[in-house]
């Protein structure tokens, strides 16, 4: 990056030498070549610091988190506060917890909502229409509305502080059901034709041809939903209270209304919580279509 | 064609799981809040029916109107400048494709995070006394406020913190929007001799504008349902200068056991949602252009 902007700046450079009434020009451009670069520096900045710093207190004795001035680097650093997150909480079976929800639930969204949507864009039969206008009017009713029926429905289930009782409700989504939709209605019809001359079921088809020409949307969705579901809040705070069924964003609440105080501790909460997200998804990024998102369909 | 006759039947095999989910887990749900709605009901009592008296209740529940302001004051300073945030960094990263790996990557870290571990790191660093942000502040001899203590800041503080969580995104789709509008219009318009300033306003904006409308619809759904940021950083406070509408929803159905009262009230949150979204799609066709 930085040698092709020098060497523009240096063809400019050059140029404004040779015409000298055209300098001031030839530095204001350049003012406005560099600006925009530096402004997202800035505000990139602003992004990550506050991450280093919640490091940064994570790894700092109790005794120095609250010194002033502020040290960004930690002297003495140490790794108690870890340690410290698994004896006030069982916080290794919280994160546990968050790993079996998310991967199930995120693995089940894509698949049911990749069928749907398959079938909603490839077949044509009658009440497809209405079919997808109540997918869509199931997504203008905000989530709070179910919450107390939910509830309701999880206790005459005896599902109160379980697994399942985060992982089955979110097992459909009328979001992953308009992408994939939105994305087999352009897959070429041809791929089909030529799999049914070879005698492949629809089902068949599905799995072989439709599911792998699928990947930028099955991509997409996953991330979103891996993220929706590892960040759950709402949902896991009414039904899942319970130390050992809980996950981290509720326990990262449990924590810190016991300890509020105690900034190193819930610092090292926040990093644990947050770095496998992150992690995933610095891995898997490219992968995220911004087209998609908006409907446009791009790739 | 015919092959569509030889398949017919079989969407049901592909559409049944999802379907079936989605009946159990939304739409049975979404139709049992509305009748819930019409009851009295604590979990221990049997229900009562009492027509529309929860509604009745709710349009003289002072805490649930102070809730719905101080939903509207967030949005009134979220969505505006979260948009404008989100469109500056994309259109300062369009066309600078080697930057923009990197900057997906650092303006997402909020955005991928939870709620609830953003809330944390700002109320700390936003901590009136040992805080990073005040320290900073009073080192350029500013005299800060308390943030999350201070009427007034308190919201200023809950807006700052969400737009530094949302911006990538909005910028992601801004990105996205900009990306699908061909070269060839602003080139046109330079070669007719037409400012920078000029070629965003007459030629970039009008064909980003299905995007603008977009954004905004998602954005003002999203921001009605407000409510995590608030529930750690300032459990509305303080003196209930925050408090959200879902909040009044949850305090309603898991303090005070009403739930009935709490389905009437997620119902009037629906309602607004959906008078509001209805609203920007017929003033879109004022203001969208899908081509010039």
């Amino acid at each position: 990056m930085s040698s092709e902007l020098l060497s523009r700046g240096v063809e400019a450079g050059t140029s404004s030498h040779q015409n000298r009434p055209r300098k001031k020009a030839g530095m204001a451009l350049r003012v406005g070549r560099w600006l925009p670069g530096l402004l997202i520096l800035a505000a990139g900045m602003t992004m990550v610091v506050p991450f280093l710093w919640t490091v940064s207190t994570s790894l700092k004795p109790h005794e120095t988190v609250l010194q002033l001035p502020p040290k960004l680097v930690p002297d003495p650093a140490t790794l108690d506060n870890y340690r410290r997150l698994g004896d006030v909480l069982p916080f290794w079976r919280i994160f546990v917890n968050s790993v079996i929800v998310t991967l199930t639930s995120t693995a089940a969204q894509v698949f049911t909502s990749a069928m749907a949507g398959y079938g909603l864009a490839r077949f044509k039969f009658k009440g497809r229409e209405t079919l997808m206008l109540v997918y869509l009017a199931t997504l203008m009713v905000p989530f709070q509305v179910t919450i107390v029926p939910l509830f309701l429905m999880m206790r005459w289930l005896g599902w109160v502080n379980s697994l399942q009782a985060l992982i089955v409700p979110s097992v459909a989504s009328a979001f992953g059901v308009f992408l994939f939709r939105q994305f087999f209605m352009q897959m070429p019809s041809e791929f089909e034709e030529a799999a049914a001359c070879d005698g492949a079921s629809p089902w068949q088809t599905f799995i072989h041809i439709a599911l792998p020409y699928a990947k930028p949307a099955a991509a997409t969705h996953g991330i979103l939903a891996f993220m929706a579901t590892w960040n759950a809040f709402l949902w896991p705070l009414f039904i899942a209270r319970d130390e050992q069924s809980m996950t981290l964003p509720v326990g990262l609440s449990a924590l810190n209304g016991r300890y509020s105080t105690d900034f190193a501790l819930v610092m090292a909460g926040v990093v644990v919580t947050v770095v496998p997200v992150i992690a995933v998804f610095a891995l898997l990024q490219r992968h995220i279509s911004g087209g998609l998102l908006l409907g446009n369909g791009g790739r | 064609m015919n092959r569509v006759g030889l398949r017919r039947g079989w969407w049901v095999l592909f559409v049944s799981p999802s379907l079936t989910f989605l009946a159990l887990f939304a739409i049975v749900p979404i139709i049992t809040a509305a009748v819930l709605s019409f009851y009295d009901w604590d979990l221990i009592t049997d229900p009562k029916f009492v027509g529309l008296g929860n509604y009745r209740e709710l349009t003289h529940d002072s805490e649930f109107h102070a809730s719905i302001i101080h939903t509207l004051v967030f949005i009134g300073g979220y969505v505006p400048v979260v948009m404008i945030v989100g469109l500056g960094l994309a259109l300062m990263l369009n066309k600078r494709r080697r930057l923009q790996g990197l900057s997906r990557v650092v303006f997402f870290m909020p955005v991928v995070s939870a709620w609830v571990a953003v809330a944390l790191i700002w109320t700390w660093m936003l901590n009136p006394r040992f805080g990073a942000v005040n320290w900073i502040l009073e080192k350029f001899g500013f005299d800060p406020p308390a943030w999350l203590f201070e009427r007034g800041w308190a919201m200023v503080a809950i807006i700052g913190v969400s737009v530094w969580k949302d911006a990538g995104f909005v910028m992601l789709l801004f990105l996205a929007g900009l990306q699908a509008i061909p070269d060839s219009y602003s080139e046109a318009a330079r070669v007719d001799g037409a400012s920078k300033f000029k070629t965003f306003r007459y030629v970039t904006l009008p064909l980003l504008s299905p995007t603008v409308f977009l954004v905004s619809v998602l954005l003002l759904i999203n921001s009605f349902q407000v409510f995590e940021q608030v529930w750690i950083m300032t459990q509305g406070g303080p003196v209930g200068s925050t408090t959200v509408i879902v909040q009044q929803i949850v305090r309603n159905a898991f303090t005070f056991g009403r739930l009935g009262y709490a389905a009437a009230l997620s119902w009037v949150l629906f309602l607004m949602i959906f008078a509001v979204t209805l609203l920007q799609t017929r003033l879109q066709r004022r203001w969208v252009h899908y081509e010039l």
